[in-house]
């Protein structure tokens, strides 16, 4: 059962991330990896908010290793931070990571701290 | 409403993203790492996933004309699907949140340059052996 929920929130989470990116840089034609940044966020902030509540193992592995899993990555993010560099955006390449390392963390913090208020 | 193409790529992403996400959660369950000590797996399947990320873009952009769906399926999902950056995060947070400053911020800051260091090194790999590959095949060719 562990399994097919994972299954089931992966097969939600890649696409998503896939989507959502696409659709960031419809409209950002920056070069900076905002879409990325966001999915990342957004799956910090998920799994916060998992970890703050107390829900069922099902749903828990629906969520976390499924969901927030697969619709946040490092590989996408280290290969466009890299991408960054070597265009000659040193600076923001350094941002990217550094702004993904911090923001990320403040993210799954916001999302423990709704759990806390509204799920307990 | 997502056109043909589309929703094959779609369907891609989805599908890698599965397979990508039942390798991280069995390596989790094959090498299980104590809640208060440096998350290794984690580690690892994010350092490999950025090492084949290196192959597989160097690969699909200057090496050989890729299959429309190729990226999708194994960057976008495979890949995508493997590594995480929740889980990194969250992880962290909870080494924060228990009084072990210091492991958090290693697994932090070594993640972050192993990553990078494995999509530098990969790629810079792939360019070098591209050429030896690229000659093979034109040799195999009657």
């Amino acid at each position: 059962m562990n399994w097919l929920m994972l299954i089931l929130g992966a097969g939600i989470g890649a696409p998503l991330r896939y989507l959502v990116d696409r659709a960031i840089r419809s409209r950002h034609e920056t070069g900076f990896p905002w879409g990325t940044l966001t999915v990342n966020l957004v799956a910090c902030t998920i799994l916060g908010l998992l970890t703050g509540a107390t829900i069922p193992t099902n749903l828990q592995h629906l969520i976390g290793p499924g969901l927030c899993g697969a619709l946040s990555t490092y590989s996408t993010f280290s290969y466009e931070t890299l991408q960054l560099a070597r265009t000659g955006s040193q600076i923001l390449a350094v941002a990217n990571a550094v702004i993904s390392v911090l923001a990320g963390l403040g993210a799954a913090l916001l999302g423990q701290a709704l759990a806390n208020a509204f799920l307990n | 409403m997502p056109d043909r193409s589309q929703a094959q790529i779609i369907a891609a992403v989805a599908l890698g993203g599965i397979l990508g996400a039942c390798a991280r959660y069995g390596a989790a369950l094959l090498w299980p790492t104590a809640p208060d000590g440096f998350p290794w797996t984690t580690f690892w399947v994010n350092v490999t996933g950025c090492a084949a990320m290196g192959v597989l873009m160097v690969v699909i952009t200057e090496v050989l004309t890729a299959h429309p769906l190729v990226r999708p399926f194994l960057g976008t999902g495979i890949l995508g699907g493997y590594t995480t950056f929740s889980t990194y995060i969250v992880d962290a947070q909870h080494l924060l949140d228990t009084g072990h400053a210091a492991t958090a911020l290693t697994y932090l800051a070594t993640t972050l340059l192993a990553a990078l260091f494995a999509v530098q090194v990969a790629a810079s790999l792939t360019r070098k052996l591209a050429p030896t590959l690229r000659h093979r095949r034109e040799g195999a060719r009657p």
